[in-house]
């Protein structure tokens, strides 16, 4: 019951750059660990160096402290299983894609090729401008059809 | 900071060698991100400088994440690790430390791209292969700081093999210069490959494969791009001209740099970030 009421609280938090999705839709979430009046919770980062994990840590703190139900709250960030594109849920595709970020490509076939359409118009007919983005885990594309530049989450996964 | 991973108890005799691997992983990102970061604003073009900014804080962060193994070793805290040590105390290789070109980051850098290009993708390159072979490190904790690191080096070396070859292929000027910073980045490239005084005893206790191994992989993975630009590389041409920075053998270049980027660190170092 407990780890339903964290669950919840859990979607309240978001990334710090896009502000639709939540952590969970984004596949951070590991292990709730609810014990007594303390509740741990694990997360996974999705890039390393990302400098949004301490402000997930404290808006997470946050959150849970507004249940007024917990007397200890932790956050760790573990790396085990590693964080992987696939871990973003459906509603965070949506979510993502809603913010003009095209979500991570599904599958990466043996060649490594991977393939991204517009957020905006849905064309395939986009461009590649830059592997790396804003942020650790984007990159810069442009559709030559509506004309518009826009992210895309990169593809992770551990066959790489 | 991250919080500890998870802790296992580590054998005495196993400990040193242990440590001394994961001081060279820690110090080899930690300094090659920092000269990384002083390419900020001065790459060739906008693209290369999102880029290269973004790929030096993914080393950055894998620079943390060794120095936090360490830190579940009771070695110190992550900060006072990546801050507070001297250059003797550093265990990075010396290629990794030198400086980028001539000049300073603020005022006439003339920093030399081409030895950016063939200093990042060599090492990464090697790093790769180090990792790979983490990956089934009998340190747990270790092996899966590698898968994880792993993931993010796919995208690192795709760029670097990218500039590398087509600059090689570019002729002219580029290909001289090139040819001079391959030069430059061999003759200290065995103190990349070298795993330090210790190296027998972290291949016997299982925490990576033999030294000799992983340079013959290097060599084998680098031959057939070497091939295709028509470059000539022998083994022999890897070397260790200025020193051996598994030994705390250091340039003045390491100095300098640790003295700028801990200046903020120094002020205050009981400061929480």
């Amino acid at each position: 019951m407990l780890i339903k009421t964290v669950l919840e609280a859990l979607h309240n938090v978001k990334d710090p750059e896009i502000d639709t999705i939540s952590i969970v839709d984004l596949g951070m979430l590991e292990q709730i660990v609810v014990e007594g009046n303390s509740v741990l919770v694990k997360l996974l980062p999705t890039f390393m160096g990302c400098p949004a994990l301490d402000i997930i840590r404290k808006n997470v703190e946050t959150e849970l402290g507004k249940e007024g139900i917990f007397e200890k709250i932790d956050v760790q960030f573990i790396y085990h299983p590693p964080w992987t594109s696939d871990r973003v849920s459906e509603t965070g595709r949506i979510k993502l894609k809603e913010f003009g970020i095209a979500p991570p490509p599904k599958l990466i076939s043996e060649t490594g090729e991977w393939h991204v359409d517009c957020p905006f118009c849905e064309s395939t007919y986009t461009t590649m401008e830059n592997l790396f983005g804003p942020a650790a885990c984007r990159s810069i594309l442009y559709c030559k059809s509506c004309r518009n530049p826009f992210e895309a989450m990169k593809p992770v996964s551990t066959m790489m | 900071m991250t919080e500890p991973v998870s802790k296992m108890p580590i054998d005495a005799k196993v400990k040193p060698a242990l440590t001394s691997l994961l001081y060279q992983l820690a110090d080899d990102d930690f300094i090659l991100a920092y000269r990384g970061s002083e390419w900020l604003g001065l790459a060739p073009h906008i693209e290369e400088d999102v880029a290269f900014s973004s790929i030096s804080q993914d080393t950055m962060g894998h620079a943390a994440m060794f120095y936090q193994l360490l830190e579940d070793l009771g070695e110190g805290n992550v900060d006072s690790l990546a801050h507070a040590r001297k250059a003797a105390e550093r265990r990075n290789a010396v290629l990794l430390e030198v400086v980028n070109g001539p000049g300073h980051y603020l005022s006439s850098a003339q920093y030399d791209w081409a030895f950016a290009v063939v200093r990042n993708y060599f090492y990464i390159q090697a790093k790769k292969i180090r990792l790979d072979s983490l990956k089934n490190s009998l340190y747990q904790p270790l092996a899966e700081v590698a898968l994880k690191v792993n993931m993010e080096l796919y995208y690192h070396l795709l760029h670097w093999k990218t500039w590398f070859i087509q600059l090689m292929q570019a002729g002219g000027e580029a290909r001289t210069r090139m040819e001079a910073a391959i030069r430059k980045v061999l003759a200290d490239f065995e103190g990349v490959i070298t795993l330090g005084p210790l190296a027998k005893d972290m291949a016997e206790h299982g925490l990576i494969e033999p030294e000799d191994v992983l340079k013959q992989r290097w060599l084998l993975t680098m031959k057939p791009v070497f091939e295709s630009i028509n470059l000539a590389v022998s083994e022999a041409d890897l070397a260790m001209k200025n020193g051996n920075g598994r030994i705390g053998e250091h340039t003045a270049d390491l100095d300098a740099a640790l003295t700028t980027l801990s200046e903020v660190y120094n002020i205050n170092p009981a400061a929480s970030w």
